[in-house]
């Protein structure tokens, strides 16, 4: 108890120096917190994906489509259970700021996502209406959309004014699942495109594949683009979880980036506090040249020094720990839409923590080597 | 008394200035007797903090042997010389030298937390070491609310307060007003005759060295004649 105080009021010597110390390390903790927190979300939505279900794309690019007619061809492989059938629809609502997801999708599709939850009565009225849309709770929720509601988009993949009705709202089974997005008939899109532009009829986006095991997901997908070899389009299958991280993928380098920054942010507040230790430290040479005088070994003076070291990492890094929630709740509040899922994970603050206490005792590290240097008449010269 | 407590014998210390070897103490023998209290004198550099260095077991002599109790301290690891510093040696500094984050108490404490006394133990010791150098008003003041007399009663409490066989004292009075000083070489002389504690003094103040029994004198880093009894 009695070193814990010398450490402590040691720690606070010069408490301006001290306080700037921590208020650094606090925004250093917060930032490298909510760093993380944003890779963190940007993977969520691909973790939150699928290795239960494939995904068919055309082989070249997913810009371009694929056959209606390979519905069948991929029903017939062994192992699938369920072919439904989605196309990214790209519509706008109102205005281009309130972007969401629209897909135009087959009956089943819902049959492969038992995530999305639909009120059986609401799941009926949707397949009785032609033009009828399903929404998830967090898209009503953020436009207020209600059953019944009319809901019109301007169309740019698929020009022209589009109307739907809201006829159902699907929640998540659970937390993580994201709801923002908008579902309607496959076969809406495809009767105005015959009417319209016939040549883009009869044209799928993506297949999802439902398949009879996880375990059996690379066989059966070498076996899907096996049928269609040699096609006019030849496909890509790969699990949703993979289809996902691609897209993901495209912005890794913005992500590594962000990733790298969170780390360089530690590295410089380590030079902060490494450069405060060996201060305190320098200016306490000739205290530590008499207490060694007085008899006490390296290890007391490497437990005052790591102690004041770790003590203000502590406070410094516990504060920003405290607020990086709040600040998450803050900055989700602001960039919602971008981030889906922005939480706080326990490995990111696991992390904070570790970050801290590794900046806690390599900034020790320097000063108590040069106080364990420093020889006794040489240190008591130092007072004068 | 028997032995001597320190016996010196053809002690020599140099530092090297890059290529060029200073010698700064040559040939020095010497015996300080038990319970005596010696004044080291002579002018600016000539070798007095580096010769109570060596004996207080801070520094390293080049040759000859240094006994202190009958131990052989130049032979002693960096470690058993601190253990051996921490039950023998009490020192004394010119400015101090206190810890300015520990209260007077604190301060005088600081040594026992090297003994196996309990806490309550160690606060009770170190009170009435101050109470002995008259500072029982004081013990929860820092340092920097202490003048620098009372700060040196308080280095001097710290000094006896594990009860060493040794104390060493370089410039005690050099940082202090002349009442101060008075007072601290006072409660020396009262330390030496009361207690019986052996104590060695680094001074180059005549007034100063008053107070001891003997002054050994050192010019150059050579000793000039014998310790001269005085008093
Ligand atoms: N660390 C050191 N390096 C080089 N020279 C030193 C060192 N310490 C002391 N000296 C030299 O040794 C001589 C004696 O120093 P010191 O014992 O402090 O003298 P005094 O206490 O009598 O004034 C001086 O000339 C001083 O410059
Ligand atoms: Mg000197």
């Amino acid at each position: 108890m009695y070193v814990l105080r010398m450490v402590l009021r040691n720690a606070f010597r010069h408490r301006l120096r001290t306080l700037l110390t921590i208020a650094g390390l606090t925004v250093a903790v917060l930032a490298f917190g909510l760093l993380q927190t944003v890779v963190g979300a940007w993977f969520a939505g691909a973790e939150a994906a699928s290795n239960a279900r494939l995904v068919t794309r055309n082989s070249i690019s997913l810009v371009f489509p694929l056959p209606l007619s390979y519905q069948a061809r991929i029903r017939s492989v062994e192992g699938v259970t369920e072919v439904a059938y989605s196309n990214w629809f790209g519509a706008v609502y109102k205005e281009p700021k309130n972007f969401f997801a629209q897909f135009a999708v087959s009956p089943n599709y819902l049959d492969l996502y038992p995530e999305f939850v639909v009120p059986p009565e609401q799941r009926l009225a949707w397949l009785r209406d032609r033009k009828g849309a399903l929404v998830g709770r967090q898209l009503a929720d953020e436009f207020g959309f209600e059953v019944g509601d009319l809901l019109p988009l301007q169309g740019t993949i698929y020009p022209g004014t589009w109307e739907f009705v809201v006829r159902g709202i699907f929640e998540g089974a659970d937390e993580t699942k994201v709801t923002r997005q908008m579902l309607f008939h496959w076969d809406y899109l495809n009767e105005t495109l015959r009417k319209t532009t016939a040549r883009r009829a009869d044209q799928v986006g993506v297949y999802v594949v439902g398949i009879d095991s996880p375990d059996n997901a690379a066989a059966i997908s070498q076996r899907i683009d096996a049928v269609v070899a040699n096609s006019l389009a030849e496909t890509l299958t790969e699990t949703e979880q993979a289809f996902q991280l691609g897209f993901v993928a495209m912005s890794d380098q913005i992500i590594g980036a962000i990733r790298i920054v969170s780390y360089v942010v530690i590295a410089i507040i380590l030079a902060v506090m490494a450069n405060t230790m060996a201060m305190s430290a320098r200016e306490r040479t000739a205290e530590y040249a008499t207490l060694k005088a007085l008899g006490f070994g390296p290890g007391f003076i490497v437990a005052l020094i790591l102690g004041e070291s770790l003590a203000i990492c502590a406070i410094g890094g516990g504060l920003g720990l405290a607020l990086t929630t709040p600040a998450a709740e803050m900055f989700k509040a602001v960039v919602g839409n971008i981030f889906p899922i922005f939480q706080v994970s326990s490995t990111t603050v696991v992390l904070q923590a570790a970050a801290a206490l590794t900046v806690g005792v390599l900034a020790a590290i320097v000063p108590t080597l040069q106080a364990a240097r420093v020889r006794i008449v040489d240190g008591l010269r130092a007072i004068g | 008394m028997g032995a001597p407590l320190v016996e010196i014998h053809h002690l020599s210390k140099a530092y090297r200035r890059g290529e060029q070897i200073v010698p700064v103490l040559t040939d020095i023998t010497l015996d300080i007797a038990r319970s005596d209290f010696t004044a080291l004198m002579g002018p600016s550099g000539s070798g007095k903090s580096t010769l109570l260095n060596l004996i207080a077991g801070i520094d390293k002599p080049d040759g000859g042997t240094l006994k202190v109790g009958g131990i052989d301290i130049t032979r002693l690891s960096e470690s058993a010389l601190a253990d051996w510093r921490a039950a023998h040696v009490g020192f004394i500094f010119q400015f101090y030298n206190l810890m300015p984050v520990l209260t007077a108490l604190e301060n005088v404490e600081l040594p026992l937390l090297l003994t196996g006394l309990s806490r309550a133990q160690r606060r009770e010791r170190a009170a009435l070491t101050l109470d002995m150098v008259n500072l029982s008003d004081r013990l929860e003041h820092y340092p920097n609310e202490l003048s620098g007399g009372q700060q040196q009663r308080v280095a001097i409490a710290r000094a006896i307060v594990s009860d060493p066989m040794l104390i060493v004292a370089d410039e005690p009075t050099g940082d202090l007003d002349r009442q101060s000083a008075a007072d601290v070489l006072a409660l020396m002389q009262r330390l030496n005759r009361e207690l019986g504690k052996t104590i060695i003094m680094v001074t180059h103040d005549a007034n100063a060295a008053r107070a001891a029994r003997a002054v050994v004198h050192l010019e150059k880093g050579e000793l000039i004649g014998e310790p001269q009894p005085q008093g």
